[in-house]
């Protein structure tokens, strides 16, 4: 499993492996935000915390069908469903090698975009704890809409249109956190939400997306 | 005698065969009759004639919700037994539930604009509409892409499962996220919550009404649905012969 966790790592960073592109994307989204609103440093404050996690959001979706598409591609996927460690394992490791490569680098520049958005100071601390806790849900959530997707010729568009919806708690939770933070409230009961979500689709999404690759794979 | 007779094809044509006129009559007969009833109470003293889209409003809105609810069971049963009359069922359901699911956040929206002074507002109920018909769009489109019926059939019951619980899931977090000004339950058990009778009996005719009328689009369509089947079989024999 961990010789896998490396070779999907080392795919990723490798050259053609579209490491860093979420982070691209990410930084450009934060760039014209402030063009379509205008540089009020109010008004940005005000929507910062929604812009940050709709751009994570976006960023991860970006990268989702690398997940299985080039290993289904090449045949890699159809020897890793006979290998000895089951599916679920695959798909679980899968989606911890997608967040290290999009969710990971998102988290650790999180402030840095926060400073663009002028995101108040109070608010970082929870900025990057929120993402830190709800990009897993998000990398496994995509790992289930990819497995759905991967026999597909054209699955990228179904795929954001079946993904999306499924991403709307953790959103809705994840910029409550900043949001509380920001104005400086109990943000306990929204992060016991997101830790919740997360805890529940890293438990269950695996069998849910192995059960979706076994058919793609038939 | 079970039901799980009724999972093969042949007996499940004979008896959705007869029960359809019943289901279409009835159909008409209850939404007609609810609507006119409807139509013809007094007007509220708050909302005036607007109170009316109500008779449409909540059945639509309580079908879309049982619609997706009978999508899960049927996804179930194909999952676990695979039956095929089920996921064609589940498939055959998709189309009608969101259609539901757009009349109730129309009639909504058209209501609204007199009454909240706003065709749309981002209100927990009316969010969580929205995200259900979402649900049901990329369950429609998955269908539509995957080419070969029982991968189609496997993969949108698994999204099914899992779109369910995160409806659910979607439908408490915006209670979270926003406060509503909706209105709550319609028809509530507790008196002096409930709606009068003027209104209420109309509305339970015309709920009536919108239940038949789905059975009677379900049944149609499920039968289309194992035609269709049929019909690529024999184009299949033809092939090969």
């Amino acid at each position: 499993m961990i010789a896998l966790l490396l070779r999907d790592l080392t795919l990723a960073t490798r050259a053609g492996g579209g490491f860093g592109l979420g982070l691209a994307f990410f930084l450009i989204l934060c760039t014209l935000v402030p063009f379509g609103v205008g540089p009020q440093g109010g008004t940005l404050a005000l929507i910062a915390p929604g812009i940050l996690w709709v751009g994570a959001l976006l960023a991860c979706l970006l990268s989702l069908d690398r997940i299985f598409a080039l290993d289904h591609e090449d045949g890699s996927l159809d020897l890793l469903a006979t290998a000895p460690i089951p599916l679920e394992g695959v798909v679980a490791i899968k989606a911890a090698a997608h967040w290290l490569t999009t969710g990971l680098p998102l988290v650790v520049a999180a402030p840095l975009f926060g400073l663009l958005l002028h995101l108040p100071a109070t608010a970082t601390p929870w900025l990057v704890l929120s993402m830190l806790i709800g990009t897993p849900a998000l990398s496994m959530l995509g790992a289930f809409g990819a497995a759905i997707t991967v026999g597909l010729r054209r699955g990228g568009l179904l795929l954001s249109l079946l993904v999306l919806p499924l991403y709307i708690p953790t959103l809705i939770f994840g910029a409550e956190v900043i949001r509380r933070g920001a104005e400086g409230g109990s943000t306990v009961t929204p992060l016991a939400f997101l830790a919740g979500i997360t805890a529940a689709v890293l438990a269950l999404m695996p069998f849910a997306a192995a059960a979706a690759l076994r058919v793609n794979l038939r | 005698m079970s039901i799980w007779e009724y999972a093969n094809p042949v007996k499940f044509m004979r008896t959705s065969g007869a029960i359809l006129p019943w289901a279409v009559a009835g159909a008409a007969l209850c939404t007609v009759g609810g609507l006119v009833w409807g139509f013809l109470t007094p007007e509220d003293y708050k909302q005036g004639s607007t109170v009316k889209i109500v008779f449409i409003h909540v059945p639509a809105a309580m079908m879309a919700i049982n619609i997706w609810v009978m999508m899960l069971v049927a996804s179930l049963t194909w999952l676990i037994r695979r039956h095929h009359v089920s996921a064609l069922a589940a498939k055959a359901a998709a189309p009608v539930g969101a259609v539901m699911t757009l009349i109730a956040l129309a009639t909504g929206a058209i209501w609204g604009q007199p009454m909240w002074g706003t065709w749309w507002e981002w209100d927990p109920r009316l969010t969580s509409f929205l995200i259900l018909f979402l649900f049901y769009v990329g369950y429609i489109a998955l269908w539509s892409a995957v080419e070969d019926p029982d991968s189609a059939a496997d993969l949108t019951g698994w999204l099914c499962l899992v779109g369910s619980v995160f409806a659910l899931l979607s439908r408490y977090a915006v209670l979270f996220w926003n406060q509503g000004l909706h209105q709550g339950a319609s028809l509530s058990v507790a008196e002096g919550e409930r709606m009068s009778a003027v209104y209420r009996y109309p509305l339970y005719l015309s709920m009536l009404g919108f239940f038949l009328l789905f059975l009677a689009l379900l049944l149609i369509r499920t039968r289309t649905e194992i035609r269709r089947r049929r019909l690529a079989a024999l184009q299949a024999r033809e092939a090969r012969a």
